[in-house]
């Protein structure tokens, strides 16, 4: 087991670098072959058959972790884009990436493509490029069931738990002043608390939360409020300068949004709580520069 | 540095190093009381009170702090309903603070019975001959000296306290490596700007702390 898990990384880290030079060769003589270009892109990366896809690993229905595989909605559309630029899944390596530390990822190389609740906005538009968006959620609350938190106006003095530096944090913050911020560094232990009823209620995109009140152990114990008081577009996260690859993966999110892929990935994951597929609106797709 | 031109930064800055402060100053003052009497139990006659100070040092000395911590809020807090304050922040800081005095009181003990090895035998010998008690021979005649002898280690066992005060981050207190990580959240641009003067400052206040500890241990050394 050892051996041969050994001998894989081995193998993966030789094609990797194989990879790396194919696409060095590519750029080097470019103007010969004139096919598909850039070498640091992820298209040329892609044809080298391997892509690694920054995700989250604590997200029921989006990205969860569970041993060493990954499951939710993000994964699925990571495979969908995958498939798209030609890769396949066992080309795929899955890296676990948290919400600070998802810019940092894509700009230093260290993942190729980022599908992991990755709001688009102005600030990360500086440093990153957005294909998407695939998903356009809403910060809302998660309560326990017997809660009078209707909305965010009834926050104030309310213990709220959100991930430190997140967007939702933030916006508590900014928008919330009375409530009292509970920060931790995962979701998860978010949710723990309001499990143990350490804070009120747990806030973040409305999807994200209805994954943890979907989970086995909390069934029946929590409710999203179900009213969002923000727009939280999803967008797929690559380099900063790789226009080529964002139009690439738009491409293919609307093939997929056609042909029943883009479906067939929320009933998989999210659609299992009941919550009917959403219709993925094409003509809001970024235009990429 | 123009990100810390922003008074929104600089504030969060100033906040994150300020609870820093404040978890040193208590947990210092919590540990070197804790350690104390818990060093006072080690050398004690009693079974009983040297085994419960033995175990409390291999238990803490042992345990991950980040561990400790966490057990501050997921088990006192959560499940032993064990309540500071009603304000979220001042709650978490206390529980913070309870998690580095234990934790660092484990080290404290074990620098003052070192010390207490320091004292000659004879001090301790002619302090019962005297007719002293254990409790007057300790008070007054070994504990005095061997404080004075373990300056400079506490000296080092209170600067690794102010870096360990960063763990109670963990559980949302908003302190030095929380802000960092809110800034280089919202400032990728300046990554090595922001490491740099939080860890800089780190530097710049225990550096001369650190001297300061060396200068008073040669001060009150007690000279034989």
């Amino acid at each position: 087991m050892r051996i041969t898990r050994l001998a894989a990384t081995f193998g993966a880290m030789t094609m990797l670098f194989a990879a790396a030079a194919c696409g060095g060769d590519d750029s080097d003589n470019a103007g010969g072959s004139g096919s598909s270009g850039g070498g640091s892109g992820i298209v040329g990366k892609a044809s080298g058959g391997k892509l690694t896809f920054g995700v989250k690993a604590d997200q029921p229905g989006l990205g969860l972790q569970t041993g060493s595989t990954y499951t939710g909605f993000d994964i699925e559309i990571s495979k969908i884009i995958a498939k798209g630029l030609g890769v396949p899944e066992s080309g795929i390596t899955w890296k676990t990436t948290v919400s600070a530390n998802r810019e940092a990822y894509i700009q230093q190389g260290q993942v190729d493509v980022v599908v992991a609740t990755y709001t688009i906005n102005d600030e990360r538009k500086q440093k990153v490029n957005f294909a998407g968006p695939y998903y356009v959620a809403g910060q809302d609350l998660l309560v326990p069931v017997s809660s009078t938190i209707a909305g965010p106006e009834a926050l104030a003095g309310k213990k709220v738990c959100s991930v430190s530096g997140s967007t939702p944090a933030k916006k508590i913050q900014t928008d919330y002043k009375q409530a009292q911020l509970q920060q931790f560094d995962s979701y998860s232990k978010c949710v723990t608390a309001l499990a143990g009823g350490q804070v009120d209620a747990v806030t973040t995109d409305d999807i994200i939360l209805a994954g943890y009140a979907a989970q086995e152990q909390y069934a029946g114990k929590f409710k999203v409020v179900g009213k969002p008081f923000s727009t939280e577009p999803y967008g797929i996260g690559v380099k900063k300068d790789d226009t080529e690859g964002c139009n690439k993966i738009n491409e293919i999110l609307k093939a997929a949004a056609t042909d029943g892929s883009y479906k067939k990935a929320w009933d998989d994951t999210l659609g299992k709580s009941g919550t009917p597929a959403p219709e993925l609106d094409t003509s809001k797709l970024t235009n990429c520069s | 540095m123009d990100v810390f031109s922003d008074p929104a930064n600089r504030d969060v800055y100033v906040t994150g190093f300020l609870w820093i402060l404040k978890l040193t100053l208590a947990s210092s003052a919590g540990a070197l009381v804790l350690g104390t009497v818990l060093a006072a139990m080690r050398v004690s006659p009693v079974p009983v009170l040297r085994g419960f100070g033995t175990a409390w040092v291999n238990i803490f000395r042992n345990t991950p702090l980040t561990l400790i911590v966490f057990f501050c809020y997921f088990g006192l807090f959560s499940v032993l309903g064990f309540t500071t304050s009603d304000n979220l922040e001042l709650n978490n800081y206390w529980l913070g603070v309870v998690g580095l005095s234990v934790y660092t009181a484990a080290f404290v003990c074990e620098a003052i019975r070192s010390g207490i090895n320091t004292v000659p035998a004879g001090q301790a010998e002619a302090a019962r001959a005297i007719g002293m008690s254990f409790r007057q021979t300790l008070t007054m005649i070994v504990l005095p000296q061997a404080g004075r002898a373990v300056i400079a280690p506490l000296g080092s066992i209170f600067i690794a306290l102010a870096k360990n005060a960063t763990i109670v981050g963990t559980i949302g207190l908003m302190e030095s490596s929380n802000a960092m990580k809110d800034l280089i959240n919202a400032n990728g641009n300046a990554v090595f700007t922001i490491f740099f003067v939080f860890a800089g400052t780190f530097a710049v206040v225990l550096i001369p702390t650190g001297y300061g500890f060396g200068w008073l241990a040669n001060r009150l050394a007690v000279k034989r």
